[in-house]
């Protein structure tokens, strides 16, 4: 059977609007060299490198890995790089911890990262495939729609998605690394920004950030310090254009979580699961993934957000850190929740810490809400 | 570690041109000929390679689940690598010992684009892409690091190319070479021709892998390595990460019948060769190797089915399938298949 595997070391960078001062090789290895520093280790103690980012044209570099290597102390090691779109810092921290449960190395080095500043993301998003059309902008042209459906089922005031834009800056002002910090920040801030798709505001939308995080994953056997060990991951992908998908409450990510909860037995994650870090880009994804996760009924998600349920102090803590609402650079914005996850178990999560955390959950999703990325993480071992 | 092998390979009628095949109409045929042979429809795990920059657009391999009708919902993953190492992840996958079956696939367009010139995009952003250094060029710095002679760079071509007539699935390729100099040594006939294709294979574990496949190809070894990425830091003419990988791989513990090696260059061949201590005995490309196809993105991939062919059709007991990636065989992934 698998192996057990621990998170060991977490190393960020400050995530801000332009790190003009660092190349991408640096970005990385300030991450990386966190995690290590985090871990008590070097590069010398690490098996192989996994890799992972949103899609290249963000930066420009086809397949960065092979020009990455130097930087990440991976020459002579095996090196992977991982893309699974949004969700691809959630898949890359998965691959890693894959390589040490599957008992093929003792400890992996999972670097993730975008540097956006070197491009436009929105349009980076709009390119389409020959003979092809798309009316949408940008992610959020994609899901706004998506949103609105969620609307009209639930029946949810317009106020929702202002209340997670606040809570989640709030979080934001406690996370040294966060990107958004925004003093004095309330409803009526929110509600003052432009709409920009409807109905998603300026300030219910994820900043465009430059950012690295990494891990550093270890055997039971090879563990150091204070780990969080990982109780449950998972992957799941399902078409994008297959007709009759419920895309507001998709069903890869039904099933990721139902995977992942049956791994580290959880029956009801609600009240089982202490904080969970889940990637919600435009506000409303929080009630909306409240309910796909099944924290929520069906329906009820927006009522949870309402109820202040998922602030720092109520019962179900939801992004502590900020989440991608305060900092997204894309394709580590999964292995940035992953790696909350892990701080939190680890009691490490500073001033955004939730007293008494012993499992958390990590969570990414991407391309059209089709690719799911989920683990759990727990201060005991599983 | 847990025994998985290789139980079925397909590939793509590779073609030198774009046929008007979008991606997803590429890969089916491959994808539906793999279940075919194994009586699967579902697998516990599916990991694919592509290369976003070939289609020009992020995301490539989004619409490629459309083909797989990854419904319900499929456990799936994807590398910005080479298929060959997609298939090294669902390996893994397989060693934690839940799941019993993986689909891999890689697929690539090369056609559409100019692959000489977008491979300079995969170099550092800052100290060499803007050098302009291209595909050619700086396989043409490794040639003339190898000093490999003409009369070999000419046999190894030929040799490739009438293999690849042979090989439904590649070229048809011309004896005659074309001895235009494209950079330094390297001639027109040197490089692997630019081709659209796609490749699957299903990796099965434990009994299943008997139940599927008469003769499986089990995976008795398989690694690989990267080294450092900026040229001035290696010595050319021999490829460290292929020797250290074929290492770890086992490719020395027993006689290796065939060899299928990732070599998109004629000079590459020897340099793998001798990194890979093939004896002189090994049969290397019989496929006609990436100088009679190379569909990018899954060229690795077909290497080791290819070799993995060998064993399933009972025409060798031990090959070995060899993947590569980055500048001048930067990167090197060495399998050991067994029958």
């Amino acid at each position: 059977m698998a192996q057990r595997c621990a998170v060991i070391g977490v190393g960020q960078t400050h995530y801000t609007t332009k790190r003009r001062d660092v190349s991408m090789a640096g970005l990385v290895r300030e991450a990386a060299l966190r995690a290590l520093e985090d871990a008590g280790l070097t590069f010398k103690d690490i098996d192989a490198v996994v890799i992972g980012k949103a899609p290249d044209l963000f930066e420009g570099v086809m397949m960065p890995e092979a020009y990455l290597a130097d930087a990440l102390g991976a020459a002579g090691k095996p090196m992977m790089r991982v893309h699974t779109a949004g969700s691809v810092g959630g898949s890359t921290a998965l691959v890693g911890a894959g390589l040490v449960q599957g008992g093929v190395h003792e400890r992996v080095l999972v670097v993730a990262y975008e540097k956006q500043s070197e491009s436009n993301a929105t349009w980076a998003l709009s390119t389409h495939l020959p003979f092809s059309s798309s009316l949408v902008v940008g992610a959020g042209g994609y899901f706004a729609p998506h949103i609105r459906e969620y609307m009209r089922r639930t029946g949810a005031p317009g106020h929702i998605g202002t209340l997670v834009a606040v809570k989640d800056r709030l979080n934001a002002l406690r996370n040294p690394y966060a990107h958004l910090k925004i003093p004095g920040i309330d409803r009526a801030m929110v509600e003052s920004t432009p709409m920009l798709w409807e109905p998603i505001r300026y300030l219910e939308t994820c900043p465009s950030s430059d950012g690295a995080c990494a891990l550093v994953l270890s055997s039971e056997r090879a563990a150091t310090g204070t780990p969080a060990w990982v109780h449950g991951g998972a992957m799941r992908s399902e078409p994008i254009f297959r007709a009759g998908r419920d895309t507001v409450s998709p069903q890869a990510g039904k099933d990721c979580a139902a995977d992942v909860y049956r791994q580290a037995g959880v029956t009801d994650p609600r009240r089982q699961i202490d904080v969970a870090e889940v990637y919600v880009p435009f506000s409303w994804y929080e009630p909306m993934w409240l309910e796909n996760l099944g924290f929520a009924a069906e329906g009820e998600g927006w009522k949870l957000t309402e109820s202040g349920a998922t602030a720092l102090d109520g019962d179900t803590p939801w992004n502590p850190s900020g989440g991608v609402l305060s900092s997204n650079p894309i394709g580590a914005s999964g292995l940035i929740r992953f790696a909350e996850a892990a701080l939190q178990v680890r009691g490490a999560a500073g001033e955004h810490q939730v007293d008494g955390a012993r499992l958390a959950l990590g969570h990414a999703y991407g391309g059209g809400a089709q690719f799911f990325a989920m683990w759990i993480v727990g201060r005991e071992k599983p | 570690m847990r025994r998985v092998a290789i139980v079925a390979f397909a590939q793509s009628e590779h073609t030198d041109h774009d046929t008007g095949l979008a991606e997803p109409e590429l890969i089916l045929p491959v994808i539906d000929a793999v279940k075919a042979a194994t009586g699967l429809s579902r697998f516990g795990f599916t990991c694919s390679g592509s290369c976003d920059y070939l289609a020009g657009a992020p995301f490539s391999f989004v619409s490629a689940l459309d083909a797989l009708g990854a419904w319900p919902p499929i456990s799936e993953s994807h590398v910005e690598m080479d298929g060959a190492w997609a298939l090294y992840e669902a390996w893994v996958r397989l060693q934690h010992g839940d799941v019993d079956s993986a689909l891999v696939y890689g697929f690539g367009k090369s056609t559409p684009g100019d692959p000489r010139t977008l491979m300079t995009l995969q170099l550092d952003p800052y100290y060499l892409a803007p050098l302009g250094l291209d595909q050619v060029s700086y396989a043409a710095l490794q040639a003339s690091a190898a000093g490999v002679p003409r009369a070999e760079l000419d046999a190894i071509v030929r040799r490739s190319r009438a293999d690849g007539r042979r090989n439904p699935y590649a070229l048809d390729l011309p004896d005659e070479l074309a001895a235009d100099p494209v950079a330094g040594p390297v001639l027109a006939c040197d490089v692997a021709p630019v081709t659209d294709g796609a490749a699957a294979v299903v990796l099965a574990a434990g009994d299943l892998a008997a139940e599927l496949c008469e003769r499986p190809a089990y995976v008795t070894g398989i690694a690989h390595r990267i080294e450092p990425h900026y040229l001035g830091l290696r010595d050319l003419s021999r490829s460290a990460s292929a020797a250290d990988a074929a290492r770890a791989a086992g490719v020395g513990k027993g006689p290796v019948e065939v060899a299928e090696l990732h070599a998109q260059f004629a000079h590459e061949e020897p340099i793998l060769r001798r990194a890979l201590e093939l004896p002189d005995d090994t049969v290397i490309n019989p496929s006609g190797g990436p100088l009679a196809a190379n569909p990018v993105m899954a060229t690795g991939l077909i290497r080791i089915g290819e070799a993995a062919r060998r064993v399933h059709d009972g025409t060798a007991r031990r090959v070995v399938g060899h993947a590569a990636g980055g500048p001048c065989l930067q990167h090197n992934l060495v399998t050991v298949l067994e029958a």
